[in-house]
């Protein structure tokens, strides 16, 4: 293997790592939607880094990666129309991804304040906030954009 | 391929589409049933969802997968070679997303057992296997998609 072949891999082990955590927030939305206790949302802090961290990995090696292997493949360059495409999608995909992760902060904060007020039960507050549509709509969008990355990958329209 | 950029005939694109989408969902799916299994803590409700992550999830994955890469094999003509001339990255891929398919299958058996047992307050025991065995799992296709992507010689 040369060592494009090798950046080449690794781009595309990106791309999984980022679908991965991009699924695990999916497992997280439907989890969420059926909590109606503090304790229970807060229990999926440490998912919900998981899935953070795998996109996060995910989101820079295909940007750095891709970025690299459009300078140092014989044939690609930067500009031509589908990697142009594909980095806007790209911050498209980021810029969503911050609105989604804003989406859940309230309900997190909610529950914050209702276990350090010792209230364990339901609250319907914090079931209004985990069951908002503004979530699911932006994980929704996020998902088709990476759907998009993907077709712009294998057709490479204008290559 | 690092010389000049890979030249695909168009008609390749969707069975590619369809073995890389159903692979992304196969190893996000492991990915998401595995962490959630792994960090339940005994969490009831959060075991099952783990369990049925792996059946919702990674089973449907690994049947898009499986199907788009029998297309592509067929219409790359990898299926006119005699088995000894296939290329190494692809028997590997090939042997690993079969095996696979064999290990997921008794891996949403025994998890099955555990989500069934956990009804009943018993021990999540079958599940921690699950955990194992998912975990394997999505090591031997992080290694499959290694294969498939930077095709070792």
């Amino acid at each position: 293997m040369t060592f494009d072949d090798w950046m080449l891999a690794l781009h595309v082990l990106s791309a999984f790592a980022l679908v991965g955590g991009l699924i695990l927030f999916w497992v997280l939305i439907v989890a969420i939607r059926r909590t109606d206790e503090p304790m229970d949302v807060l229990r999926l802090g440490s998912l919900s880094r998981l899935a953070g961290a795998a996109i996060g990995i995910g989101m820079g090696g295909t940007i750095v990666l891709g970025v690299w292997l459009a300078f140092s493949v014989g044939g690609y360059d930067i500009w031509d129309p589908w990697i142009v495409a594909a980095i806007v999608l790209w911050f498209v995909a980021a810029a969503l991804g911050r609105r989604a992760d804003e989406a859940y902060t309230p309900a997190v904060r909610k529950a914050r304040e209702l276990q350090s007020a010792g209230h364990e039960g339901h609250d319907a507050d914090l079931v209004a906030l985990t069951r908002g549509s503004n979530g699911v709509t932006l994980q929704l969008a996020i998902s088709a954009v990476v759907l998009l990355i993907l077709v712009d990958m294998i057709w490479k329209p204008g290559a | 391929m690092s010389a000049v950029a890979a030249v695909r005939p168009d008609s390749w694109n969707l069975p590619l589409l369809v073995h890389v989408l159903g692979a992304l969902i196969l190893v996000g799916g492991l990915f998401a049933g595995a962490s959630t299994l792994a960090l339940a803590r005994g969490d009831a409700r959060l075991l099952r969802l783990g369990y049925w992550s792996l059946l919702a999830l990674a089973l449907p994955g690994w049947v898009v997968m499986r199907v788009g890469a029998q297309w592509i094999f067929s219409k790359e003509g990898w299926d006119d070679l005699p088995e000894d001339l296939l290329p190494r990255w692809l028997s590997l891929g090939g042997a690993i997303a079969d095996i696979g398919g064999l290990v997921l299958a008794l891996t949403l058996v025994v998890g099955g057992v555990g989500v069934y047992r956990l009804r009943d307050g018993r021990g999540s025991g079958a599940l921690k296997v699950t955990l194992a065995l998912g975990v394997a799992l999505l090591a031997a296709y992080v290694v499959a998609t290694w294969a498939m992507a930077g095709k070792p010689d």
